[in-house]
């Protein structure tokens, strides 16, 4: 339309659907019918019409040599049999006002001529204004649902490349491994690594409880690098065929008594950290509900270490431990 | 329960994108620490909660967490909303207290989810 080009707003740009963009990244000539039918001008509209009937035309271009000079359509052909004039010419009935799009153009061009005119299809010319096909409302919903395919077929591509990562690769032993290092004290971004970790595990294609589980797991440990640690640490995640092992190191200070820690409820957590949601003494024993198998070293020399484990092999692996602590 | 039956009988207000008012709760849980929601929430649970931090986001992404309430009138700044939408997790607040909007929700048949 004539009106000015919006603002597009962060916010609004979210709200824009993939049809939408394609309506940008499509280009006219891919999905318009090329090769198109045109009548001459000296043509009888009685020979129109037969061609209209046996092709099943709505519309056709009219050219003169390589000219485009109107386009003729059923409706001009319904005025001529209306008034009995079938030996009349197509230059007599057709329509002049052309109404043209460019080839190389975004189909989004197209759909806004749509919509101001009352056209059913418009002509698609090329560099040299010459006549290069023919788009119909149609043929544009054809080329989106058809792009939109495309896009998930490549997504679905990803996905199965990802989960055939392992199988792809031949090695003595395969893993994949995630590094993420965590600050002391940084509650912004506290969680963000873990986060990372379950989204990577789902598109390798882990169960969501498999992710969950890990996820759980695994955010415990990154909150706890957070909360207890004297400069923060590092959280490492193998991913191999049959399992993820999971670690989380840090420099100190160390926890001083391993068997206390792991008891329900116990916590050396300030007011402060209780005020935000954590220190309820929970973390360790919920990291033992959701992994396989836990190990936790500590001394006051070298910082604390915890493994965590999670079998991926289904004969191995107990169903989700659901009991409490 | 559908989420926007909850908005509705909670009078609470939605502040995420209005997107997934259509996806179903199961139940729902209560609680103000979050590794007590981690270590015992299940999932497709609405989450009931005083607390108003970006953790409660990322608690809710890791542990499947359907929606998020936040009682007492508490909302969350701007940077917890656009990552909640990120993460496709309706948040909503209520004037209502934690037992109230517990009680609420209980009465209209959500059940607990909290293992």
């Amino acid at each position: 339309m004539a009106s000015k080009q919006p603002v597009i707003s962060d916010e609004y740009a979210e709200k824009i659907t993939r049809v939408e963009e394609l309506a940008y990244e499509i280009r006219i000539h891919e999905v318009m019918t090329e090769d198109v039918y045109s009548l001459k001008p000296d043509m009888k509209m009685e020979i129109a019409l037969d061609i209209f009937q046996e092709q099943r035309f709505s519309g056709a271009p009219v050219t003169q040599g390589d000219e485009l000079i109107g386009i003729l359509s059923i409706e001009d052909l319904i005025r001529s049999l209306r008034e009995g004039n079938l030996d009349a010419k197509v230059s007599d009935y057709m329509s002049t006002t052309l109404s043209t799009v460019r080839m190389h153009d975004p189909v989004v061009e197209a759909l806004k001529t749509f919509s101001r005119t009352k056209y059913g299809r418009l002509l698609v010319t090329n560099q040299e204004g010459k006549l290069a096909g023919i788009i119909t409302k149609g043929d544009i919903s054809n080329g989106l649902l058809f792009a939109l395919q495309r896009d998930y077929h490549a997504e679905e591509l990803i996905r199965y490349r990802a989960s055939h990562l392992f199988e792809d690769i031949v090695s003595g032993r395969t893993s994949l491994i995630l590094r993420y290092e965590i600050r002391k004290g940084d509650f912004i971004h506290g969680g963000d690594a873990s986060s990372k970790i379950k989204r990577a595990l789902l598109r390798l294609g882990a169960s969501p409880q498999i992710a969950r589980r890990c996820g759980i797991a695994v955010y415990e440990a990154e909150m706890n690098l957070i909360i207890h640690t004297n400069h923060g640490g590092t959280l490492r995640v193998e991913i191999e065929p049959h399992k993820i092992t999971m670690e989380a190191y840090d420099d100190g200070p160390g926890i001083e008594d391993v068997e206390q820690a792991m008891k329900p409820g116990w916590s050396t957590a300030t007011h402060e950290i209780r005020e935000m949601g954590f220190g309820a003494g929970m973390g360790l024993v919920n990291i033992k509900r959701c992994v396989d198998e836990m190990r936790l070293i500590s001394s006051k020399e070298r910082g604390t270490n915890l493994y965590m484990i999670i079998y991926l092999d289904n004969k191995e692996v107990p169903a989700e431990k659901e009991t409490g602590p | 329960m559908k989420i926007s039956e909850l908005v509705t009988r909670i009078n609470g207000i939605l502040l995420t994108d209005e997107n997934k008012q259509d996806s179903e709760i199961a139940g729902a849980m209560g609680a103000d620490l979050m590794s007590d929601v981690l270590a015992s929430i299940q999932p497709e649970a609405a989450l009931l909660t005083g607390l108003c931090n970006p953790q409660v986001i990322r608690t809710a992404q890791i542990a499947d967490i359907r929606a998020i309430v936040f009682v007492r009138n508490k909302k969350p700044g701007q940077e917890m909303v656009r990552l909640a939408n990120e993460e496709n997790i309706p948040l909503i607040t209520t004037r209502h207290g934690l037992f109230e909007t517990c009680g609420i929700l209980y009465q209209a048949g959500l059940k607990s989810l909290e293992m």
